[in-house]
């Protein structure tokens, strides 16, 4: 990025700097990003900045899942209702909020923090893959859900998760494949048609 | 511009992907007429999407694009060949990431590629069909230098031009092939190849795929190829191939660190 330095005040500089770095970002965004704050009352200003700083210091990963949480165990980790024998295995954390919502779910979770990408150098060492087999060892947990995204990536990720757990005990299980809710079926790839066909169910009437 | 001129159909096979903004794609896609190219496919990230499932990596299909001002948008799309067998075995699955890594490193943006196409296409649907792997990966790696502009020099020492005698010989990849004993001092990297890996290499560069998969090679010969052609690759791309990690790592059938307890 060119220099600002000459035209504009060292701190606006600094912020411009600073937006720039983040994702979507770019050099114009980042200025109107940095001149509206300095428009925008001191109050609003500082609350801004102190919601950054408490976010790195007070959000931390669970020991336990991986997931974010604010104390270690997270809230679903501790909570004593919840099925222990069950581990939902996803990709990020923001899957939990998703299988959340559904409130049909309510065993433990487990973040990979990724998914297995061979091309873009992404190897299972880089995912929280070891911290998940650590949970098996206690020999509590039955069952695992493999939750990951129904994408070439997840399925691959799906798949070695699979090969690693199976030996080790507990059932192995991925989310079912097919059709989405409000989807057309003439437009529907081959894969997901097969699985579709593959995993379909009795009408109970 | 007229509307007839900004449409057009193209086959292609998907390399990669990535996100781009809320819901939509950046797709890296192999071409028979323009090479491999980068296209943009909006909504598809969102669960609804009509064209998701046919613009996964390593799906043969049939896309409308219109043109941008930036990269081409797909507008419709529709799966040829899907590789369903290879999409649900890893060992398979590791061995075309690894091709399709390879095609995106070694060809360029917007550069015909009718003949990588067809190669990368048959390599693709002979690890679906459950062929050797490594072998048609071989195959496919020796016919993508060749077309890339990298062939290997494997009849004369690169050095001194002599024809190789039948004898244990030297491969040198920064020097670009093959040397004699004569002439192995001073060459960086070079590395012991025996008589049988070179009629092997040999065979993968002027023999048809019909002749490579007769053959029979015992395990020690397999790696030893492989070797010698992994580090030819990584000379001319000058850095490794990410997924050849994952098929060494899948091979070892394990975690590369140790489990704490």
């Amino acid at each position: 990025m060119n220099d600002p330095a000459p035209v504009t005040a060292a701190p606006l500089a600094r912020l411009i700097e600073e937006f720039y770095k983040l994702p979507g970002i770019g050099p114009k965004s980042a200025q109107r990003l940095a001149y509206y704050l300095l428009r925008m009352p001191a109050g609003e200003a500082r609350s801004l900045a102190e919601a950054i700083i408490e976010v790195k210091e007070r959000v931390t990963f669970c020991s336990i899942c991986q997931n974010v949480t604010e104390a270690d165990p997270c809230r679903v980790c501790s909570d004593e209702q919840r099925d222990r024998s069950v581990i939902c295995v996803v990709e990020e954390p923001l899957d939990i909020l998703a299988m959340e919502r559904t409130r049909a779910y309510r065993g433990l979770y487990h973040v990979l923090h990724g998914a297995i990408s061979p091309m873009d150098g992404v190897g299972p060492e880089d995912l929280k893959v070891a911290e998940l087999l650590n949970r098996l060892r206690s020999g509590e947990v039955q069952e695992i859900i493999l939750a990951t995204n129904p994408n070439l990536e997840g399925e691959a990720t799906a798949m070695y998760l699979g090969r690693l757990i199976s030996p080790l005990g507990p059932k192995v299980t991925r989310l079912a494949r097919g059709l989405p809710v409000g989807g057309d079926l003439e437009y529907a790839d081959d894969v997901t048609l097969a699985r579709a066909l593959e995993g379909r169910q009795e009408m109970r009437g | 511009m007229p509307l007839s001129t900004r449409l057009y159909k193209t086959e292609a096979i998907i390399l990669r992907q990535r996100r781009l903004g809320e819901a939509d794609r950046i797709l890296t896609v192999y071409t028979p007429a323009r090479g491999k190219m980068d296209v943009k496919a909006k909504g598809v990230r969102k669960t609804t999407s009509r064209m998701s499932g046919h613009l996964q990596p390593l799906t043969r299909c049939m896309l409308q694009m219109a043109q941008g001002h930036i990269s081409d948008v797909v507008t419709g799309c529709e799966t040829l060949e899907s590789f369903r067998a290879l999409l649900g075995d890893l060992d398979r699955l590791s061995r075309a990431f690894y091709a399709a890594e390879l095609v995106d490193r070694m060809t360029a943006v917007d550069v015909p590629g009718y003949v990588t196409y067809r190669l990368f296409l048959d390599t693709m649907r002979r690890l679906d069909q459950g062929d050797d792997s490594d072998l048609a990966l071989r195959y496919f790696e020796m016919r993508l230098l060749d077309q890339a502009g990298f062939r290997p020099q494997l009849d004369s020492c690169v050095a001194c031009e002599t024809p190789l005698r039948p004898e244990e010989n030297f491969f040198a990849p920064e020097a670009g092939g093959a040397v004699c004993p004569g002439c192995v001092p001073g060459q960086a990297g070079a590395r012991v190849l025996s008589v049988n890996a070179l009629k092997v290499l040999r065979l993968l560069q002027r023999g048809s795929y019909g002749d490579v998969a007769r053959v029979r090679m015992p395990p020690d010969l397999t790696q030893d190829v492989e070797r010698h052609l992994r580090s030819y690759i990584i000379g001319v791309l000058e850095r490794d191939v990410n997924a050849a990690a994952f098929i060494e790592q899948l091979r070892r059938g394990r975690l590369p660190h140790p489990v704490e307890v």
